[in-house]
């Protein structure tokens, strides 16, 4: 088990964000979050993360916060980046929770190794403010790669992108998944979360209302009653495309 | 970076030479050095012991001080226009201050003064964290700062209000405007120990103020924990600046400008910028009290007078580079 969630519950602004939510992600596992807007999502990977009090309990919060960090690495849906370091610099923060903190030899290793992944070779010494949106993007899941943790928490990951970036950043989560990896990510196109994901998380005004296969989570009734809406589902060969109506 | 860490300290060290050779005495270099060294009959140790080596010592602390608060402030709030002052603590050590000039404390004992000026600072960190609370963000920081920097503002202002006489509040106008001028061997025992551990709190956080130029939760996923690098940040930035405040009054710019400077120079890494912004508030407060004393030697002109004059300019660059669409 690389993640177990049990109970949890959160208030925020007195306000009740999530009730009593139980999950748990086993390694392999690509775990597509879906939900509409203020469901919880970001809340429940927040609250797994321990970044946010709660009732119930998370595996990952309990841990001490250097081990948690060498276990889970999270992408935030914020991507700003304060100051104008090179992208180098940016994908060295990921080994701040190890022992060489960024500097020694294995840290040396892990930044070439995201670095050559995710295609940034090029900008390098480039600064990482001065990228486009999608190469930025591409530089912070670099950073989360750095990290070399065994879970990967990702906040609506390809909110923003153009369509080829949308479809790299999925694919690579689902070879990090093929390598043994756990990723978690909220994602709005249920048409990519159903190609891509090998298991969905359905979310709605703080509840799971339905956790499974892409078939048992994208079911008319619970789609109707999470989101308000139909769907047209056509199957290609590529997956299913699904149309909101 | 390199290129920094080679040439700081060599300038720190030629400035805190050239600090110990400048004054109105007009006094040869090797008979200077000698009797600072050796001692001897007649005027020269005192006035090289006694006056310029505080003196040297003092602006080498009190420019590390600020520039080391500056870069850490900028680090923690994400923000390259913060700075030491921002969040109060020198408002209030300098409200101490000018209350025992007022009282006429100062006359009394030397140490007076800076000791009531630390406890001002000690009362800005009580209120600081009365206001702020232990898990308020770095916004709830700030309008804590403001509020008690405003507050601090107005109780200086009443002071001068209602002082006695022109003369004491001369004397108050003067010291706000910061200087290194007649400060003692005592002056450097009473801020140096405080400003050693600020800054042994203060530069642990690196690679934690790194962490958070992804943000406050990416920085949290990273291992940091907010609650605790904001405190020791507290205490640390309050332990530098308080008692620069209180024996050197109040000197703008340094914490803003030496940061904002060499950080283009050292890849804009938090963690690279503490140490640089250390050496380089020593440079600029060094190079400053050397010009006061060569500029107009006849007249008393105020160091922080100077630094706000060298810093200003700083910001038309800034609109300079904002109004030509670039980032602060």
């Amino acid at each position: 088990m690389v993640l177990r969630l049990s109970g949890l519950s959160v208030t925020r602004r007195n306000r009740p964000v999530l009730h009593g939510v139980s999950l748990s992600l086993n390694p392999g596992e690509f775990v597509g979050l879906i939900g509409p807007n203020g469901a919880g999502k970001s809340s429940l990977m927040e609250t797994a993360l321990g970044l946010i009090p709660c009732t119930g309990t998370s595996s990952l919060a309990t841990m001490p916060p250097a081990q948690r960090a060498r276990h889970a690495a999270y992408l935030p849906q914020s991507r700003d980046i304060a100051w104008p370091v090179s992208v180098e610099d940016l994908v060295a923060l990921g080994r701040i929770p190890w022992p060489g903190g960024g500097r020694g030899g294995l840290d040396r290793i892990a930044i070439d190794a995201a670095i050559a992944r995710m295609g940034l070779e090029p900008y390098r010494k480039r600064t990482a403010q001065r990228l486009s949106g999608g190469e930025q993007n591409r530089a912070l899941i670099a950073r989360a790669l750095a990290q070399d943790t065994p879970l990967l928490i990702a906040d609506e990951p390809i909110a923003g992108l153009d369509p080829a970036q949308q479809l790299a950043c999925l694919r690579l989560f689902r070879e990090l998944a093929a390598e043994g990896r756990t990723v978690l990510a909220s994602i709005h196109d249920l048409g990519l979360a159903a190609r891509f994901c090998s298991r969905l998380v359905l979310l709605a005004e703080g509840h799971v209302l339905a956790d499974g296969s892409v078939d048992a989570v994208l079911r008319d009734d619970l789609l109707a009653r999470a989101f308000g809406i139909t769907v047209r589902r056509v199957d290609t060969p590529d997956g299913p495309a699904i149309l909101p109506v | 970076m390199r290129w920094l860490s080679v040439a700081l300290p060599p300038l720190v060290a030629a400035l805190t030479l050239a600090s110990l050779l400048t004054g109105p005495a007009g006094l040869g270099m090797s008979e200077s050095l000698h009797a600072l060294a050796w001692g001897g009959d007649g005027p020269l140790p005192i006035v090289m012991r006694d006056i310029r080596l505080p003196r040297a010592i003092l602006g080498a602390v009190v420019g590390a001080g600020l520039g080391l608060a500056g870069a850490a402030l900028q680090g923690y709030l994400r923000n390259p226009l913060a700075e030491p002052g921002l969040i109060g603590i020198s408002g209030m050590a300098a409200l101490g201050a000018v209350i025992a000039i007022q009282t006429g404390l100062s006359l009394a004992t030397p140490l007076a003064l800076p000791l009531t000026a630390l406890a001002g600072a000690a009362a800005g960190v009580g209120l600081l964290a009365a206001l702020a609370g232990p898990r308020g963000g770095s916004v709830t920081l700030i309008l804590a700062g403001v509020a008690i920097s405003a507050l601090a503002g107005a109780g200086t202002a009443l002071v001068l209000n209602l002082s006695p006489n022109p003369y004491a509040a001369n004397e108050i106008v003067f010291w706000l405007m910061g200087s290194l001028a007649d400060r003692s061997l005592l002056h450097v025992w009473l801020a140096l120990p405080p400003m050693v551990l600020g800054a042994a709190l203060i530069l642990p956080t690196r690679r934690a103020l790194d962490a958070l130029t992804l943000g406050e939760a990416a920085a949290q996923s990273l291992g940091v924990s907010a609650v605790a690098l904001r405190w020791r940040l507290i205490a640390g930035i309050a332990l530098t600046v308080g008692p620069a405040t209180a024996v050197a009054g109040a000197i703008g710019f340094v914490g803003l400008v030496v940061p904002h400077v060499l950080r283009p120079w050292v890849g804009a890494r938090p963690s690279a910028l503490l140490p640089a912004s250390a050496l380089g508030g020593a440079v600029l407060l060094l190079a400053a009290d050397i010009a006061v004393r060569l500029i107009v030697p006849e007249r008393d002109l105020k160091l922080g007078v100077l630094t706000a004059i060298v810093g200003a300019p700083l910001f038309l660059r800034l609109i300079w580079k904002t109004r030509s669409g670039g980032r602060v």
